[in-house]
């Protein structure tokens, strides 16, 4: 005997555990299978793009730190660059180096925290978080060495970084290098070979290589659905043209390849801060710059590959200390654009999974 | 064999559990929780010489209650609350409050007609820190000319009201003098630390070597 149902429509959010912040979904379910998704953003918006038009280039800095919380060398280091095209500023050579450390580190600590709450919403209450979060812990640290602060960083500034590492940076940095491979192999045969973790995610959520492109999904989704696209490859910036590493990507576009991949690159990215670590020269690390910058009128974009995606950042100058106007393009917020594509005909546990093997902060998603 | 993965991650998990250097433990701040081997540890003696000494804090510690304080090491750098400000050093000039992208820095002044010769000395009325806005980012610090105002390093200036969280600039005197070495590579190198170091004089703190007799005379009575 067949049973008539209809449509129900349940709120997931603002305030969810598994949607890693303020965010909403609307989801019509037939039973437990998924008809349609809304994602409600803007819960989080602070209006970090308006913010910026009153700061002065170097105080805007402190706004890109609270766009992707979890990885502010990153927006660091996308939002200096911009400024750096835009008024025609030379880095010197050991600032370079500094900022691909930085940055490759907080895409380790990026993806260990992606990692950890993938495996949070699929079950594996905070055993696996705890091991990733142990790991983001020590890379915290070597930030507070580099900078005073673990989280809101504000190390880079237009022209270099603001300050060199300490002695004791270079330290931990060589014993976190000489463990970490360790630790992803552990973390690895603790995950991977998971009977439970396959059944969940392979197979599940699959983004076509064409409709990845199509939706300008960027980062470690994009190379998941095995499209081999890498701004750090593809328009080399800082010394990335002259570090050997790989592309990890992924065969089929699953849940699976997604937390593959990011694995993958973790470890990549500790081949380039060892090859950094090896070449990284003596001298300045900060240009003598005015305060107050004022570049020529013009505009200039520039993107990094940031742990999520391409991230970057367009800025219009009109030669006042200020900019004219600053659009951030945030790779969290355009990844969410195939999600509805990506759940509809799966359940309801399998939306919680999918949406955190996106990985979004909604602190860049709202901005 | 349908299994081996989670047998495999199982052993990963007891070896994280028994091996010592792999364990993480959360600690309750800032109190650490010890049983009678912790405290007779810390007390430096056995544990019967401990139940002797002391024997409420033995009882204490058998039902859960004993605790030691346990703060977080922190790195000199660490950019905190408490701002050291050095009265000396400081001219009133306000880029302080001119660079704070949030403008949470006031400041009024008076002429004092003290340094003339330098510019002029402004004596200070007013200078509130609201560090219930302040993002502790470090631009007045960088922005400051005469390297008056430093970091501090504490960070548990919690209050039960706003208005309280407003550091004006009685506080400010009376703040110890223990800047944090963001920014200072000086201090760095002293290996200075400012949770527990000496209290640092304000001729140390600036970023530029204080000017000796011969190179004042250089600078300014040649004119």
């Amino acid at each position: 005997m067949a049973i008539k149902t209809e449509p129900i429509t349940i709120n997931l959010g603002p305030q969810h555990p598994s949607t890693h912040g303020v965010f909403r979904l609307r989801v019509t379910f037939d039973g437990e299978e998924i008809l349609d998704v809304e994602p409600v953003f803007g819960y989080l918006h602070r209006g970090t793009e308006k913010l910026a038009e009153s700061r002065s280039y170097v105080q805007v800095v402190t706004l890109t730190d609270r766009l992707d919380y979890v990885a502010s060398m990153s927006n660091n280091l996308a939002y200096v660059r911009a400024v750096e095209k835009l008024a025609g500023i030379e880095v010197p050579e050991r600032a370079m180096y500094l900022r691909v450390i930085a940055a490759e580190l907080q895409r380790i600590a990026s993806h260990m925290m992606a990692t950890g709450f993938l495996l949070n919403d699929m079950g594996a209450f905070a055993t696996p978080l705890m091991y990733c979060f142990r790991e983001r812990e020590r890379i915290l640290d070597m930030f507070e060495m580099l900078c005073g602060a673990r989280i809101t960083l504000s190390y880079m500034r237009p022209g270099g970084v603001f300050q060199d590492a300490p002695d004791d940076f270079w330290a931990a940095l060589d014993t976190f290098l000489a463990d970490e491979p360790g630790y992803i192999g552990e973390l690895e045969s603790l995950i991977t070979g998971n009977e439970v973790v396959l059944a969940r995610t392979r197979g599940v959520g699959v983004l076509s290589d064409e409709q990845a492109v199509a939706d300008s999904v960027t980062g470690p989704m994009l190379r998941a659905a095995g499209v081999k696209w890498d701004i750090r490859k593809a328009d080399p910036y800082e010394v990335y043209d002259r570090l050997d590493f790989d592309v990890p990507i992924g065969a089929s576009g699953d849940t699976f390849d997604r937390y593959l991949v990011r694995i993958q690159e973790m470890r990549e990215s500790l081949r380039i801060i060892r090859q950094c670590v090896e070449r990284i020269p003596e001298g300045p690390v900060r240009p003598d710059l005015p305060y107050n910058l004022r570049p020529p009128e013009g505009d200039a974009y520039a993107a990094v590959e940031g742990p999520k995606g391409e991230l970057g950042f367009y800025l219009v100058s009109d030669r006042s200390i200020a900019p004219y106007r600053c659009k951030i393009r945030a790779p969290s917020f355009i990844n969410l654009t195939p999600l509805k594509k990506m759940v509809v005909g799966w359940k309801m546990s399998d939306l919680i999974v999918i949406f955190g093997s996106i990985d979004v902060v909604l602190g860049e998603v709202d901005r | 064999m349908y299994g081996l993965g989670l047998l495999k991650g199982l052993t990963v998990t007891m070896w994280n559990m028994v091996s010592p250097g792999r364990q993480f433990t959360l600690h309750q701040y800032p109190d650490r929780r010890v049983g009678l081997f912790g405290l007779a540890k810390h007390a430096n003696t056995n544990v019967f010489a401990y139940l002797f000494r002391r024997p409420g804090m033995a009882v204490k510690s058998l039902v859960g209650l004993a605790t030691l304080e346990d703060r977080m090491p922190q790195h000199p750098r660490f950019r905190g609350e408490e701002f050291a400000w050095y009265e000396e050093r400081c001219t009133g000039c306000a880029s302080c409050a001119k660079y704070c992208p949030l403008g949470i820095i006031k400041i009024v002044t008076h002429p004092s007609g003290e340094a003339m010769q330098e510019g002029e000395k402004y004596a200070i009325d007013v200078f509130d820190i609201d560090i219930g806005r302040c993002m502790f980012c470090g631009l007045c610090v960088e922005a400051c000319p005469y390297d008056a105002i430093h970091m501090g390093s504490g960070f548990e200036e919690g209050r039960y009201e706003r208005r309280e969280l407003v550091i004006d600039v009685d506080r400010l005197r009376r703040a110890p003098k223990r800047p944090s070495a963001w920014f200072r590579p000086q201090l760095e190198a002293k290996g200075y630390r400012p949770l527990d170091g000496e209290e640092i004089s304000w001729r140390d703190v600036g970023r530029h070597a204080t000017p000796d007799a011969a190179e004042l005379e250089e600078r300014w009575a040649r004119r």
